[in-house]
């Protein structure tokens, strides 16, 4: 019994991780590439080491999985803030389909423009980018 | 009984460890040719992340739960080059 929902664990695992490689090779924008990288793999990592957890069943090997396992839900989802974050300001060219932008909003708050009926008219708050990140 | 879970245990982690490969291969190549360094940054976090779920079932195949102290290692040193590499593309733009 344990076997069996370790192995459709693994296999489970294996499944998310190959998904996410195929979204972070095929998604059109370096932002939907984050989400569909982070949040797969992320998911893939967590079943196959709860795999390992179910397979072994000793204390000290499910106490490291279960550690394991919630580092890498705590610090994914910053490591994936901060590099969106940076990688927003510095002018990382968004998918031509894009429709929400809130966080260009957002930015151009505190520098003083007035957020109206005009605000789409305002000038691009973000550095424009040297050359590269062309699609 | 136990030889039949045996088979079952060492193709479930065969073909997991063929998918987390061909996963990985994809995020390298999106390490080669990604246009921008944010892109590449990101490959890079994949790969450690798949790294680790490799780790995790060669643990189950060679029967070693020691290597779980290196899918720590690997987890821990992703997320600190991720963060330097973020704070190193916003300071590129505050210099220059």
């Amino acid at each position: 019994m344990g076997d069996v929902i370790s192995a459709a664990l693994i296999v489970i695992g294996g499944a998310f991780m190959l998904l996410a490689g195929v979204g972070i090779l095929r998604m059109p924008d370096l932002f939907m590439r984050m989400q569909a990288a982070t949040k797969a793999a992320t998911l893939g990592a967590g079943c196959m080491l709860l795999a390992v957890a179910v397979h072994f069943g000793e204390l000290t090997v499910v106490a490291r999985a279960l550690l394991v396992i919630a580092f890498i839900f705590l610090t994914a989802p910053v490591a994936a803030h901060m590099i969106a974050r940076a990688a927003y300001s510095v002018g990382t060219p968004l998918w031509e389909g894009t429709i929400a932008d809130e966080f260009r909003d957002q930015l151009q708050t505190p520098a003083g423009t007035e957020t109206g009926e005009g605000s789409t008219a305002s000038p691009d708050p973000r550095t424009p980018v040297e050359g590269e990140g062309t699609h | 009984m136990s030889i039949l879970a045996f088979t079952l245990m060492e193709g479930a982690v065969t073909l997991g460890l063929a998918m987390a490969g061909l996963g990985m291969f994809l995020a390298f190549a999106r390490l080669v040719l990604g246009p921008s360094l944010p892109d590449r940054v990101v490959a890079l976090d994949l790969i450690g992340l798949i790294a680790v779920g490799i780790i995790a079932a060669y643990d189950i195949l060679t029967e070693q739960p020691v290597l779980l102290d290196a899918a720590t290692v690997v987890a821990l040193v992703s997320f600190l080059g991720t963060v330097a590499f973020a704070r190193y593309v916003e300071r590129r733009r505050q210099d220059g």
